[in-house]
């Protein structure tokens, strides 16, 4: 278990020497789509019978969680392109396993950060209160915990930091707008919306939904989306093994 | 019990087409220090990463103290410490933090880890940097850092590559006695240097390495002799040609001749780098 606790805490330490940085750049982006969506645009728009505003919210919420656990994969690519600390690793006696644990938990951590941030700022800049109960955040845990499986997957996969953007801007990107983020995925045209409705994302917003508006939402999904992130780490955990050269 | 830390058999490295090593074996023997010495893209670093366990061999065996190294893989990487060629510490965070990440990846207990990183730090002269940021620090202290976080698990056998490259000659010394210090408490070390005059002052035996072949393994002092004892090197437009020669006499008489033929022309004791040059020089 210590192993797990050192990758982790590695991770812990470089993130708390910029959190004042780390903690602005979080709030940037959902305060501009905040302030430009739910506000300038959306202030006498309402979706679903609510302000658009408090549709945007957990959209937000599932999008940001998504990018910033994926996001791992940044600081992965320097630990091993650049710092080479990943050899440390490699040499280290721990497995696979306690590697995958602690850099996923790390991409865990970053996605409730900027979640927390995106609550309070809701709440500062439009008074949205919603019901962020136990549940909400259980998914929202499994959400990070897939896309920081699939941040440290691409990252053990690459050759060379480069190919990193290629992913980004052909998978996580389209699937922030399309996930039901700003809008609902009902509204896409037939032929398109079968594709988007099995994206993990558009699960995870509409549920997030439905818990923030007290609604019925199905059971189902939570055991879903807890498959899904155990397939995701255990492709993880496959590419680390064969990052070896 | 054994004399033997080490054992290496018939292991072999492909890249692509190319062979990194092409079969090589050798033993280190308990408490020895042991270099390993050879041209640039000889397969020194390829040999102490596979030991390592970063590299992945195409085939051979490595044993440590015995055991399989690839059957116990966990087990070895305990007893193993390694000083890479590229320094590879985490450059934001600080002295203390690299050590300590390093203790809780090798399981040691908080308290464990605690008492090692303050012996090491006074051990390599470190302990007012405890709390600097490793880019705030000076190449030559990086390297010193880097070798004791190798040290922070006690491994027992200490892969050290290249640990001197780019210092300047004071703190190269204070590497080296820092090197026999870590030697007298009874780690067995492979060392991989091209610096000669360092091999010579440090190693117990040396083996040559050249394209992926071991071509010869014994202590410095039975390499030179072998070559002859004094040396003398003629100076030409077409580079230096050395001349060996057994004894002094000898020699000095074949001084005087040359020097009647050449310009430039001097006398000198054999060294390691005599036996580098003939051994890993001559062309295929
Ligand atoms: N990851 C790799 N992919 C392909 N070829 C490699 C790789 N690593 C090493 N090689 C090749 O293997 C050979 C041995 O390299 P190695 O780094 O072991 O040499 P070395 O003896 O340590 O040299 P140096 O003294 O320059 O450090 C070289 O020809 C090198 O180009
Ligand atoms: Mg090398």
């Amino acid at each position: 278990m210590k192993g797990f606790l050192a990758i982790y805490l590695r991770e812990v330490f470089l993130l708390r020497k910029r959190l004042f940085k780390v903690l602005l750049s979080f709030s940037v982006n959902p305060f501009l789509y905040i302030l430009a969506f739910g506000i300038g645009l959306g202030k006498h728009l309402s979706i679903m019978g609510r302000p658009y505003l408090e549709f945007l919210i957990p959209g937000l919420i599932s999008a940001s969680s998504m990018l910033q656990a994926f996001a791992i994969n940044v600081e992965i690519n320097v630990a091993r392109f650049y710092l080479k600390v990943f050899e440390e690793f490699q040499s280290a006696p721990i497995s696979p396993l306690s590697y995958a644990l602690g850099e996923v938990l790390s991409g865990v951590t970053r996605a409730f950060l900027s979640v927390l941030i995106i609550i309070v700022l809701g709440y500062l800049l439009g008074g949205v209160k919603l019901n962020f109960s136990g549940i909400f955040f259980l998914v929202v845990f499994l959400n990070a915990f897939i896309f920081a499986s699939l941040g440290l997957a691409s990252a053990m996969s690459i050759k060379a930091h480069a190919d990193q953007t290629l992913i980004t801007n052909f998978i996580i990107t389209p699937m922030m707008f399309l996930g039901g983020t700003f809008f609902p995925v009902e509204n896409l045209p037939p032929l398109i919306k079968p594709l988007i409705e099995i994206l993990p994302l558009t699960l995870v917003s509409k549920t997030l939904r439905a818990i923030a508006f007290g609604e019925e939402f199905y059971y189902q999904n939570i055991l879903i989306l807890a498959i899904i992130a155990m397939l995701c780490f255990f492709i993880a955990i496959i590419t680390i093994k064969k990052a070896k050269d | 019990m054994s004399n033997v830390a080490l054992d290496i058999k018939d292991l072999k490295k492909k890249y692509g087409s190319l062979f990194a090593l092409k079969g090589i074996s050798f033993q280190v023997y308990r408490g020895e220090l042991f270099s390993l010495l050879g041209p640039n893209g000889a397969g020194k670093t390829t040999t102490l990463r596979i030991i390592s366990g970063l590299t992945a061999p195409s085939s051979g065996n490595i044993y440590i103290f015995g055991k399989s190294l690839f059957t116990e893989e966990i087990w070895a990487k305990n007893k193993i410490g390694l000083v890479p060629q590229q320094i590879n510490l985490d450059l934001e965070l600080t002295v203390e933090e690299n050590l300590f990440i390093h203790g809780l990846l090798f399981k040691m207990s908080l308290k464990e880890i605690k008492k090692r990183i303050t012996e090491l730090l006074e051990m390599a002269d470190l302990l007012d940097r405890k709390k600097s940021k490793v880019k705030e620090l000076s190449g030559g202290l990086r390297r010193r850092l880097l070798i004791i976080r190798a040290l922070m698990h006690s491994p027992e056998i200490l892969l050290l590559d290249e640990p001197t490259v780019g210092l300047d000659p004071h703190i190269r010394r204070k590497i080296w006695s820092f090197i026999k210090t870590i030697q007298a408490s009874g780690t067995t070390i492979i060392l991989t240097t091209h610096y000669m005059e360092e091999a010579e002052a440090l190693s117990d035996r040396v083996a040559f390495i050249n394209k992926g072949e071991i071509i010869a393994i014994d202590t410095p002092s039975n390499f030179v002799k072998k070559l002859g004892n004094f040396a003398i090197d003629i100076y030409s437009n077409n580079g230096i040609v050395t001349h060996f020669f057994k004894n002094k006499e000898e020699a000095e008489e074949a001084l005087l001749k040359f020097s009647q033929k050449y310009p430039y022309v001097s006398l000198r004791k054999v060294n390691l780098e005599d036996v580098f040059i003939k051994l890993t020089g001559e062309r295929v």
